[in-house]
């Protein structure tokens, strides 16, 4: 093995790290294209088209484009349901597994399958009657409809996580509890949660930013401009206004812009969980 | 006494607030999805029960067998082609790139081929719908300023390209989901297996086909999450085509969501978001079986 260093299997791998390096290029030039041109004017990139440098870079078309969709607004809607679900959808996932992982209530299985069989519904099956009931209960184009919604499905694939989780809960660390006169409750509260808060934490990073993706549901229960999220208000302006290039492009990078942020803040959580998610 | 903690009693309380939302949030609404599919409803007043017809229907309607096939081909975009060219590109990214230029490098180039995957389908629909705009979009601009304008179009918009369209979108979007798994999948491999090979002077066609025999249990996972994920597909074909030209990009999803809120056929839409439902429930059981017969061949 360590003589293949050789000077020809240097040169292979130069070459097909520079075919790998085009090929991810190529892959991530959206994302450059639509930065680039969000900072040109319009008269700019008439004249030079989509791939110059910008030569006169110019904040104002975003800033516009900012101001038009009301974008500060978005971002705490998305944010604020992201949150309130990934809190409530961690400690519903919490409360369950407790029962199912711990406690292991009867028909522990039979809610598991069931818990596991939410998880691979389309939310089609589910959206009429939703948008239905809200209207019934006065929380359509609500917020608080989508987060109750959202923090209820998250949570199917929470318990079933946080249940296989918890079934190998070492006992001995309850039972020791227990002699010290703690209720069950408190023994939630002071000892499962504590051990398993990396996994909640992990589940929390996951929740928000599936919240913040979500399309279908959002769309149908929040038509209201101002309660809309960053995705919904970002697709139903591309489709509303005529916009010129440059304003799409700026559109574009509002909406890719946190997402991102999120990806290099969690990365590691990230493609873990993945492959964690993947093999149980 | 005997130990609080060694009973199971006493634990029901805990599941409660969990199973009330469930059944308000998913059961109850699944099952009222299911009675309007029996009934002929546009969404006010009375629904009127007509049995089975909703789903006769389906079955004779053009546009339902168009948007299942629809449905069929972007499977090739959404998990045929990423798990080959993400099984591929896992191994040789762990087999050759990793070992030579460190796992630093993999990594990079593993978290680049991911970044697709972080955005919201409808933002990866408007980055795309922007590239491809037949006045302003990049693709035509490039093509025209290189001199191969007669290849320009209406790429969303033309019948004939609309899907393809699509596919290459959903590709470029899904490669970075097989990959991760399957590079965090070969790492459990034990090295000696490889070594072997190497030692045996096996072809490289060869160790391709060792390392797919040893990761199974993540293909069978990335192939049944991401046709599920295909049947569901919904914000791309919103944002992008909205099923059209035609109904050349109809799919199940958006099809029912057509006839929910827009032809105020609730009856119609609710019996072809059913059988959706039926056929993902028949694909993980059908998926669950492969899975434990492998699991018993691989303990034998």
């Amino acid at each position: 093995m360590g003589r293949a260093t050789s000077r020809g299997s240097r040169i292979g791998l130069y070459i097909s790290l520079a075919v790998l390096s085009i090929v991810l290029l190529l892959s991530l030039l959206p994302f450059g294209v639509v930065a680039l041109n969000a900072f040109k004017t319009p008269a700019d990139y008439a004249a030079f088209g989509p791939l110059s440098l910008p030569r006169h870079p110019t904040l104002s078309i975003v800033v516009d484009f900012w101001k038009r969709v009301d974008f500060g607004t978005k971002l705490w809607n998305s944010f604020y349901i992201s949150a309130c679900v990934a809190l409530f959808g961690v400690a519903l996932s919490l409360l369950n597994a407790y029962a199912l992982g711990i406690g292991r209530v009867r028909g522990r299985t039979a809610f598991l399958i069931l818990f596991v069989v939410a998880n691979t519904l389309p939310q089609e099956s589910l959206a009429y009657p939703l948008y239905y009931f809200a209207k019934a209960l006065g929380i359509y184009d609500r917020q608080i409809s989508i987060i109750i919604i959202f923090s209820v499905i998250q949570s199917a694939f929470g318990t079933y996580l946080m249940s296989s989780v918890f079934s190998a809960f070492p006992r001995e660390i309850l039972e020791a509890s227990m002699v010290d006169g703690c209720n069950k409750g408190q023994a939630l509260v002071r000892i499962v949660a504590p051990v398993a808060m990396p996994t909640l934490l992990v589940l929390f990073t996951f929740f928000f930013i599936w919240t913040w993706n979500e399309f279908f549901l959002p769309l149908i229960m929040l038509i209201s401009d101002a309660r809309q999220t960053v995705p919904i208000a970002i697709s139903v302006t591309q489709g509303q206004h005529n916009m010129d290039a440059t304003a799409a492009s700026a559109s574009a990078l509002l909406g890719m812009l946190p997402c991102v942020l999120f990806f290099f803040a969690f990365q590691r959580t990230l493609t873990r969980g993945v492959a964690a998610g993947s093999v149980k | 006494m005997g130990s609080r903690f060694s009973k199971s009693s006493g634990y029901a309380p805990f599941l409660a607030p969990g199973l009330v939302l469930f059944a308000l949030v998913i059961l109850a609404p699944f099952a009222t999805n299911l009675g309007i599919s029996l009934t002929k409803w546009n969404g006010v007043g009375k629904p009127v029960w007509i049995g089975l017809a909703n789903y006769a229907r389906a079955f004779g309607d053009a546009v339902f067998w168009a948007s299942f096939r629809n449905n069929l081909i972007l499977i090739f975009a959404v998990t045929i082609i990423p798990t080959i060219v993400g099984l591929t590109l896992a191994d040789f990214l762990f087999e050759y790139v990793a070992p030579r230029a460190g796992s630093g490098a993999a990594s990079f180039f593993r978290g680049g081929f991911y970044l697709p995957q972080v955005l919201p389908v409808a933002i990866a629909g408007v980055v795309w719908g922007w590239i491809l705009d037949p006045q302003y979009g990049v693709l035509d601009w490039t093509l025209k300023a290189v001199g191969l304008g007669g290849l320009a179009r209406n790429w969303l918009g033309d019948a004939a390209t609309a899907l393809p369209s699509v596919m290459f979108i959903m590709v470029w979007f899904q490669i970075g989901y097989p990959l991760v798994i399957f590079m965090s999948a070969l790492q459990r491999i034990d090295p000696e297996i490889m070594e072997a090979a190497e030692v045996d002077g096996a072809s490289w066609r060869r160790r391709f086909g060792i390392v797919a025999h040893l990761v199974v249990p993540e293909i069978l996972v990335v192939v049944l999450t991401t046709t599920i994920y295909a049947l569901k597909l919904f914000g791309q074909i919103y944002v992008l085509t909205r099923g059209g030209p035609g109904n050349a990009t109809i799919v199940p999803s958006y099809f029912a969501y057509q006839n929910f809120f827009e032809k105020a056929r609730v009856g119609y839409g609710s019996a072809i978001s059913t059988l959706m439902t039926l056929i993902i429930i028949a694909l993980t059981i059908a998926f669950i079986n492969v899975q434990a017969r492998q699991e018993r061949e691989m303990a034998l």
